[in-house]
């Protein structure tokens, strides 16, 4: 007994573990953009967002207006800015409500009684089939549309989507013979699901909640885009929309809050990478490496599994 | 000397079939017994019927007294209270019994803040003193280790702390060695050997190997198909056996160990 064969890694931050790597870097930058743009809205914009100045119209990027104006003389850049409230309220309110849906479906799914836990599983497959912006549509057609109304579509949408991974994932940690060392020592199933059971399923879920975070970002801009939310909030997906009916003319209007919506995207998806391995002491100190498989919420369409199989013969 | 525990006419079905068949002994407080069996033989059973644990589908029938009160059908939250404060257990694989997520103080004292009220600070201090017990290097900076950062026996000098925490009355060791390589396999009986008799805890050693079993406990039973076919002083098991099959575990001993036995 002589070797501690690595040196135990001492209390570190998380945020100390997040900037170890280059996407935990880019990822933090990015968001924490989103969320300076976001709150600097609130009390400072450089124009009135609202604010018609026909003899302003269609100006090009310079000093006084960053990134140009739209057909209205609106400045672009405070319409960006007053987007990004939005774009991060619908985000975190989607990943809040996904986590609280997901993670209670998934664990009760796994952990109650065969016949309970199956059946569970079946209304949980039966809701993911319904399409998450198809659902949103059709909250937004019962409730109206609203920040809110497009927030729990897209949060029980993305919810069971997770919830599912959250099953199978519990599933796992359940068979482990750490959790009978936990029974063992007197640990209540409660007890258990709170310090052996969440804390092993973490990093996954963590995963899962950023993709749900970016997908939120571009289903609130696809909703808004199509209208679908109220004139009165400002929202990326509108500008797109209102700008891209002079796309041919005026193309270069569309590159700021298109590269908005990338870059909020692209941010919520590298920042949960990066707080996996964060989260993981088993994955701390190490590079970055590509993310395991994992369902994806964006891509289940093309599960091989569910896709048409194509070519009958040929090899 | 008063009983600790009083198994009797303990049965444990799995789909039909008997996996334990009938098994009866007693530990007396601070006694130490050996369960000698192969795999199949239902040792590791009996000890998950004794603590509860058997998994989903197995019927327990029998009687299982622990300090005169009956276990077997009790409500799981009373069996709870029992759990890692009146009986422990240590088991095989060290490698997979610990949360690889929780540092290793937090669990060794986990079942001081279950079943005694510690609180935070108290318990990581007591942390580092069960791993300084168990003869962990460097306790302090152990204690803040996480799993996959120690070795096989490190870790499993983890779960014989974990296990003894509350100073339960009864340790059940099921096979605590045996994923261990020999060097190492001797320092952990020898570390279990130590603490077992300074605190008087009575032990359940399970094992197959008959040779690693005579140097720990007093008496030894022998299991085969669920069934008991031999019991005795280690000293009589092992120098005059009676039944076939213990001769036989006991030429397997004496072939694989080398006169590492006295």
């Amino acid at each position: 007994m002589s070797e501690p064969s690595e040196s135990p890694s001492e209390r570190s931050s998380w945020f100390g573990e997040l900037w170890r790597s280059w996407p935990g870097r880019i990822g933090a930058a990015l968001v924490g953009i989103l969320v300076l743009a976001a709150v600097v809205s609130l009390v400072w914009t450089p124009y009135d967002p609202k604010q018609v100045e026909p003899r302003q119209k269609w100006l090009p990027v310079s000093w006084g207006h960053p990134f140009g104006t739209d057909g209205a003389g609106k400045d672009l850049l405070s319409q960006v800015l007053v987007g990004a409230r939005t774009t991060l309220l619908v985000a975190v309110l989607t990943v809040v409500l996904a986590a609280v849906v997901g993670l209670t479906l998934g664990v009760l799914s796994a952990i109650t009684p065969r016949l309970v836990g199956e059946s569970l599983a079946y209304v949980i497959d039966v809701l993911i089939a319904l399409p998450t912006l198809i659902l949103a549509l059709v909250f937004v057609a019962a409730l109206g549309g609203s920040v809110w109304t497009v927030s729990l579509a897209l949060g029980i949408g993305s919810g069971v989507v997770l919830a599912r991974v959250v099953r199978a994932e519990v599933s796992r940690v359940l068979t482990q013979d750490y959790m009978i060392t936990a029974t063992a020592s007197g640990s209540s199933t409660w007890r258990s699901i709170w310090r052996h059971i969440l804390p092993n399923i973490a990093s996954t879920v963590i995963v899962q909640l950023s993709l749900i975070a970016a997908l939120a970002v571009l289903a609130e801009a696809a909703l808004s885009f199509l209208g679908l939310t109220p004139v009165s909030t400002p929202s990326w997906g509108r500008m797109l929309e209102s700008l891209q009916q002079t796309i041919t003319v005026h193309p270069g209007a569309l590159v700021f809050p298109g590269l908005a919506v990338v870059g909020a995207t692209l941010g919520f998806n590298l920042l949960g990478d990066a707080l996996r391995d964060a989260v993981d002491p088993r994955l701390r100190g190490r590079s970055a490496t590509v993310s395991p498989v994992f369902s994806s919420v964006v891509d289940r369409v093309e599960d091989p599994a569910i896709a048409p199989v194509s070519g009958g013969g040929g090899t | 000397m008063t009983t600790l525990l009083e198994v009797e006419d303990l049965t444990v079905t799995i789909g039909g079939r008997p996996v334990v068949d009938g098994v009866s002994f007693v530990v007396v407080e601070g006694g130490r017994l050996g369960v000698i069996g192969e795999s199949g033989s239902g040792k590791t059973m009996t000890a998950l019927a004794i603590v509860g644990l058997t998994p989903d589908g197995a019927e327990v029938t029998g009687r299982v007294r622990l300090d005169g009160e009956d276990l077997v059908g009790r409500a799981d939250r009373s069996y709870a209270a029992l759990r890692g404060e009146r009986v422990a257990m240590v088991f095989q694989d060290p490698r997979t019994a610990l949360n690889p997520v929780m540092r290793v103080g937090r669990q060794i004292s986990e079942p001081l803040r279950l079943h005694r009220g510690t609180g935070r600070r108290e318990a990581a201090r007591l942390a580092v003193e069960l791993c300084e017990r168990v003869g962990l290097p460097d306790p302090e900076r152990t204690a803040r280790a996480y799993p996959h950062q120690l070795s096989g026996g490190q870790r499993q000098r983890v779960g014989i702390a974990m296990a003894l925490a509350c100073r339960p009355a009864l340790l059940i060791a099921d096979e605590p060695t045996t994923a261990l390589d020999v060097t190492v396999q001797a320092e952990v009986m020898a570390l279990l050997r130590e603490l077992v008799v300074s605190d008087g805890t009575a032990l359940l050693f399970i094992s197959h190997d008959i040779a690693l079993v005579s140097g720990v406990v007093d008496d030894v039973l022998v299991m085969r198909d669920g069934r008991i076919v031999e019991r005795g002083p280690v000293a009589t098991i092992t120098g005059a056996p009676e039944h076939p099959y213990t001769r036989q575990l006991l030429d397997a001993a004496r072939r694989t160990s080398y006169g590492r036995r006295s």
